[in-house]
């Protein structure tokens, strides 16, 4: 095992949540401080393992070990600016969860067990890069995360845990076939080797000469996966419903982190090795991506409920994600299209750190509106809160400005490299996206009006404000709002060069 | 954090230009530590706006004494400060600011009206409990706005004018706990976004056509003559260059902020606000950030001219904005209240601003743009002192003879009033509309928007007239007694009434001081100018046009005095016609039962879809698995659910949790699924071995 830091960093970081899930469990009413600083050391190893990142943004900071070697399983772990970025999203998303679930009444130690193991499953699944090893995090986090659900739910959690984990597997189930065809056609099931031969095409042509022409098959088979996790529609079915039963600080991390497993793996597996067939499908999927955008406002524009209101803005915001990489599926000619590609690329990846954040911090702020409501969150159950609660309003005012996409907030450099990438690329998909920037601020607006203007009625005149610990707990979240939206460098820099990294292994 | 700053020996960059951003930093910092402040500590959240304001003005004015020192001694006119934000891929995502004669002349204007406002908020705003809230967002409207004017990349420029977007939805819903504030508000966002939208379009295109989101880069800036060359080389579609796109995806934008037809149903609205943010924002300056950057993209919108001098972007500015200056001098005639008869004077203003850039060129819109900032502020500042003295009264037809009870207000509006009706010779309205009149009368492409404008202007003299009447002459109609407005208010209004006369002095036929400057070319007094015969026939019709429109006013208004419940005069003459502009043109009724039918409708769509067509397709295929598994239920029984139910058993018999996962649900999906893999896996290995 080599690493430039000296020690296992990729093995610690993963061991550490599943450590820390333990020592909850056994912890009583003191789990959430252990969720809490695990969560913490996590964020700071995190860190340290973006600021460790190779400078020309291939892999690195890799571990390998034999494990299987006759099944092609092999313990290969190593991260690029990507997976780095991931890994500090999910931390800062697992943190926020922590804090904002102050009320967990019921069986803590059990809640913050299943919190850490998903974290654990999130760290592996954005470090692995062998296919079975990152099959077996990306279902590890399936299961506290069905748990959470259906144990801590909303009233329908039953039903809400059964369809997101019953559709969830459905795709992965979807994606292990292809995989397993894959593997049954090259004897690996290693990453860099697959993304290497498919470079070159030799993968498409070893495939089909072992299983015949079914490259295409396999590669809708790794999209149906990815397209349940993002999601993508119409394949979005499970999502309201579990977001809006789960627990707040859940649909945090659903939100938050386990969305990006979707996107990462379109990134990290979809386009690598199906490329080509990604390219044949492109027009079908620019449609899918561009209904993800318009039809997940517009539906969110339909809901009282704020929580389904934001699950859907979720749908719209990771649908630009979804443009962005469908549309840059097409072979590069030329170093015009190259700029196209690595503008939409970068757009993508900021996208989805800063949806990650800016949607965790939205469910966070309702976890506070339930908390001192008595678990109301309509859209029409409030009204004048601004008055009561300034601290309040303009902190939630800023999250829901950065979700719009405002300038000076970090929403809006992805967006528009997003748009400055996919113009170029497929201007009608994004002249009918833009559409969604638009309804999207239609609903968000009218969440601001009913909920923080207009009289203030009796029976919130006395809402209690934002206190202390809430102010710090929210403040660095909203500071790197502000932060990223000045300075997307800080995150651009170092994610640049994977961007031009993984264009150049990329076949179309 | 690495900066990479160009350097290029063809780029001019002075010792003046890198400290440019000071202009609209200083109030965005002054808004940063006012949030800060708490609701009480008043003074300081004033003296934070004002100071800063005052720094702004400060660097603003050196920055323009530069400029004009320069001209004097023909340096080039044109400094840029530029570098790179970040990269992607090989590309660079630029900013930059730039110091030229538009620029200098328009941050001067900006930072001089604003801070009068400023200062005659703090009397306008004394009672409210949010004070310093207030000032909070003013700073950091300055400081958007701003940064529009000294933007030399259109991507930071954009950034600012969205920040002056949120700021105005801030301010017209300051008094948020009225639900009509929070309604205007949030109407005034999404109207403006609805052309931001498109603007958002044309800078992605922009920027991947010429690779740069600058303007000026030393001749590789979008706005210098390589882009604009190869931009006009491009195609899009319907027989229109990229450049002409282009233009027009920007317009779109400029229309929402400047509330062009069909875009101007947000800015009436918007006098929901408190009036000194009618004042700056509304009248002064970010209406005016629409006109400024068709201004600033001038060279992209008159690229590749035709024989008539036009192109098709700028014939449509040209159109969009006379149609505008009629429609909305139509509307202002049937208002009652003060404020709305300025809003939608201001509109009607705005589209002879456009159609002066359309026609005339830069010079003749930002002529009127500067002269139009002061007196609009004045009229608004003076409508708010009015507004004051009356006890908060808004409808010009419950005051009446305030000319005695208010003076000092009433000689500054009236000064105001007849530079914005035109009034020959002596105000400065009359020289910067008649400037955009004249050059409206030779455009070569059609006299139709010359007599659209005349026609506007009749009207302007008209409605304006018709609110002094109501206002200032005949009797008091009012509740209780009507109060000056303290001096802190009518101090302001002075020095802007100064304005409202001389302004225009420094854009005369004889001195063109504002043209020669802009445009950097030398100055000379030229008294014939005077003698000849177009100028005589212009100031004839412009006589004829104020004398009918005051005229008729007076005749149907003056002194007149009507109780508040009686018809207008108007509405006694014409009924119908009236009710057709008091309810201006049912326009929003129109967009009522078009788009937001439409937009809620879709939306209900939407949900259905979600709810019956996706969801109920996957309910379909769950029972069909269901289906296929019952059918394999010898296989299932046999082979999987042994071991699946055995572990399925040392999970529920773990705790606590037992009785809540008992639906036995998820066991049998999972069982399903487990076949269907055992299947597939199968047919796989067998397909492969084949």
């Amino acid at each position: 095992m080599t690493s430039s830091i000296g020690f296992p960093i990729l093995t610690v970081i993963t061991a550490l949540p599943v450590v820390g899930a333990v020592v909850a469990l056994f912890s009583g009413k003191s789990a959430r401080a252990v969720a809490v600083v695990t969560s913490l050391i996590a964020l700071l190893l995190a860190l340290v393992v973006w600021t460790h990142l190779p400078a020309n943004g291939s892999i690195g900071l890799i571990e390998r070990a034999q494990w299987a070697p006759s099944l092609g399983i092999e313990y290969h772990l190593g991260v690029d600016g990507l997976g780095a970025l991931m890994l500090v999203l999910s931390a800062i998303v697992t943190l926020i969860s922590a804090d904002a679930a102050d009320r967990v009444y019921v069986r803590p130690n059990l809640y913050f067990f299943f919190v850490l193991l998903l974290e654990a499953g999130l760290f592996g699944s954005f470090t692995a890069l062998n296919f079975f090893h990152w099959f077996l995090f990306w279902e590890l986090s399936l299961i506290p995360a069905f748990f959470l659900i259906k144990l801590w739910g909303g009233p329908n959690r039953g039903r809400a845990a059964t369809q997101f984990f019953v559709y969830t597997m459905a795709g992965s189930v979807a994606l292990l076939i292809s995989f397993l065809a894959v593997f049954l056609a090259t004897g690996t099931m290693d990453f860099v080797d697959l993304t290497q031969m498919a470079s070159t095409g030799a993968l498409g042509q070893v495939v089909t000469a072992h299983l015949g022409a079914v490259m295409p098959w396999l590669a809708i088979g790794v999209l149906a996966g990815f397209a349940v996790k993002v999601p993508m529609m119409p394949f979005h079915t499970w999502l309201p419903a579990a977001y809006s039963e789960a627990p707040s600080p859940v649909t945090m991390l659903l939100t938050g982190a386990m969305s990006k497993m979707g996107v990462y793996g379109l990134l990290r597996i979809a386009l690598p090795l199906f490329g080509h067939e990604i390219a044949g499908m492109r027009t079908w999927l620019l449609v899918l991506a561009a209904i993800t955008v318009v039809m997940g406002a517009w539906a969110a524009a339909a809901q009282k409920d704020l929580k389904r209101i934001f699950a859907y803005s979720s749908v719209n915001h990771l649908g630009y994600c979804l443009l962005g990489i469908f549309a840059l599926a097409i072979p590069a000619a030329g170093s015009v299209i190259q700029a196209n590609q690595a503008a939409a690329l970068n757009g993508v990846i900021l996208q989805m750190f800063n949806h990650g954040l800016t949607a965790a911090a939205l469910f966070w702020f309702v976890a506070l509106l339930e908390e001192r409501s008595n678990g109301l969150r309509g859209l029409d159950d409030f009204g004048g809160l601004r008055k009561p609660a300034p601290v309040f309003a303009g902190l939630m005012g800023i999250a829901l400005f950065s979700s719009l996409g405002l300038p000076g907030l970090n929403g809006f450099v992805g967006e528009f490299l997003i748009f400055r990438g996919v113009f170029s690329l497929s201007w009608v998909s994004a002249s009918v996206s833009v559409l969604g920037l638009l309804i999207t601020a239609a609903v968000i607006l009218t969440v601001i009006q009913r909920v923080f203007a207009g009289p203030v009625s009796d029976k919130w005149k006395e809402f209690p404000d934002m206190h202390g610990g809430e102010r710090f707990a929210m403040a660095p979240v909203i500071g790197l709002m502000m932060l990223i939206g000045l300075l997307p460098q800080l995150i651009v820099n170092s994610v640049n060069p994977t961007v031009v990294n993984l264009l150049s292994q990329w076949r179309f | 954090m690495q900066v990479t700053f160009m350097t290029s020996s063809t780029l001019a960059t002075g010792p003046l230009v890198p400290w440019l951003w000071l202009i609209p930093a200083l109030p965005m910092i002054a808004a940063g530590f006012g949030a800060l402040l708490k609701q009480g500590q008043r003074k300081a959240a004033a003296l934070l706006a004002i100071g800063s304001m005052t720094g702004s003005l400060f660097v603003a004015l050196v920055a323009f004494s530069y400029e004009v020192a320069g001209w004097k001694s023909h340096l080039p006119p044109r400094e840029v400060f530029n570098f790179t934000w970040f990269e992607f891929g090989s590309s660079a995502v630029s900013l930059g600011w730039l110091l030229d004669p538009l620029s200098a002349a328009m941050a001067l204007m900006v930072t001089f009206v604003g801070l009068l406002i400023f200062i005659y908020s703090v009397g306008y705003m004394a009672e409210d409990e949010n004070f310093t809230r207030f000032f909070c967002f003013l700073s950091l409207f300055a400081g958007g706005m701003l940064g529009v004017v000294i933007s030399n990349s259109i991507l930071l420029l954009f950034m600012c004018w969205e920040i002056v977007g949120l700021t105005s939805y801030l301010l017209i819903g300051f008094w948020y706990h009225k639900p009509s504030a929070a309604a205007a508000a949030k109407k005034a966002f999404l109207t403006t976004r609805v052309g931001d939208v498109f603007f958002l379009l044309g800078i992605v295109w922009l920027f991947s056509q010429t690779g740069t989101l600058l303007f000026y880069n030393g001749g590789a800036g979008s706005m210098e003559a390589p882009a604009l060359a190869a931009l006009l080389q491009q195609p899009a579609a319907w027989g229109l260059t990229a450049a002409t796109a282009i233009g027009l995806l920007i317009f779109a934008g400029a229309a929402g902020k400047s509330g062009q037809l069909p875009l101007h149903v947000w800015l009436p609205d918007a006098m929901e606000g408190p009036t000194p943010v009618s004042a700056l924002i509304h009248a002064a300056t970010m209406v005016a950030a629409g006109v400024y950057l068709i201004a600033r993209v001038y060279p992209l919108m008159a690229a590749g001219a035709g024989v008539n001098g036009s192109t098709v972007a700028l014939t449509v500015v040209t159109w969009v904005g006379a149609a505008t200056a009629l429609f909305a001098a139509l509307i202002a005639v049937a208002q009652n209240d003060i404020k709305r008869i300025l809003a939608y004077s201001t509109v009607s203003q705005l589209g002879y601003m456009m159609a002066g850039l359309g026609i005339g060129g830069v010079v003749v819109g930002m002529f009127h743009l500067i002269t139009h900032a002061f007196f609009k502020s004045l009229l608004f500042m003076g409508a708010g002192s009015v507004i004051h003295g009356c006890h908060e009264e808004q409808d010009v037809r419950k005051m009446g003879g305030l000319r005695h009870e208010m003076p000092k207000t009433f000689l500054p509006y009236a000064a105001g009033m007849l530079a914005l009706s035109g009034f020959p010779l002596f105000f400065s309205g009359f020289w910067s509309k008649d400037a955009i009149l004249e050059s409206a009368n030779h455009w070569d492409p059609s006299r139709v928007p010359y007599f659209m404008m005349v026609a506007a202007a009749v009207l302007t003299a008209f409605y304006m007239t018709r609110q002094v009447c109501y206002v200032f002459f005949g009797k008091w109609r009012g509740h209780g007694h009507a109060h000056e407005s303290p001096r802190v208010m009518t101090g302001p209004l002075a020095i802007l009434g100064f304005f409202a006369v001389t302004l225009g002095f420094i854009g005369t036929p004889a001195w063109p001081w504002f043209r020669a400057f802009l445009e950097n070319t030398p100055l000379h007094l030229e008294m014939h100018a005077f003698a000849e015969s177009g100028f005589w026939v212009l100031l004839a019709t412009s006589t004829v046009v104020v004398g009918l429109g005051l005229g008729l006013g007076w005749w149907l208004y003056g002194n007149k005095s009507p109780e508040p419940e009686e018809p207008d005069a108007l509405e006694k003459a014409m009924p119908w016609a009236w009710a057709v502009l008091r309810d201006k043109f049912y326009i929003d009724e129109l967009y009522g039962v078009t788009f937001i039918a439409f937009y809620k409708w879709w939306a209900r769509v939407a949900d259905w879809l979600d709810r019956r067509v996706w969801g109920g397709a996957v309910a379909l295929v769950i029972r069909v698995f269901g289906l296929l598994a019952h059918i394999n239920r010898f296989l299932d029984a046999e082979i999987v659910n042994g071991a699946f139910d055995k572990s399925c058993d040392e999970i529920a018999s773990g705790g606590g949790i037992v009785a809540r996962i008992q639906s036995g649900r998820v066991q049998s999906y999972l069982r399903y699924l487990a076949v269907g893999v055992v299947v597939l896996a199968a047919i796989l290995i067998w397909s492969s071995q084949r």
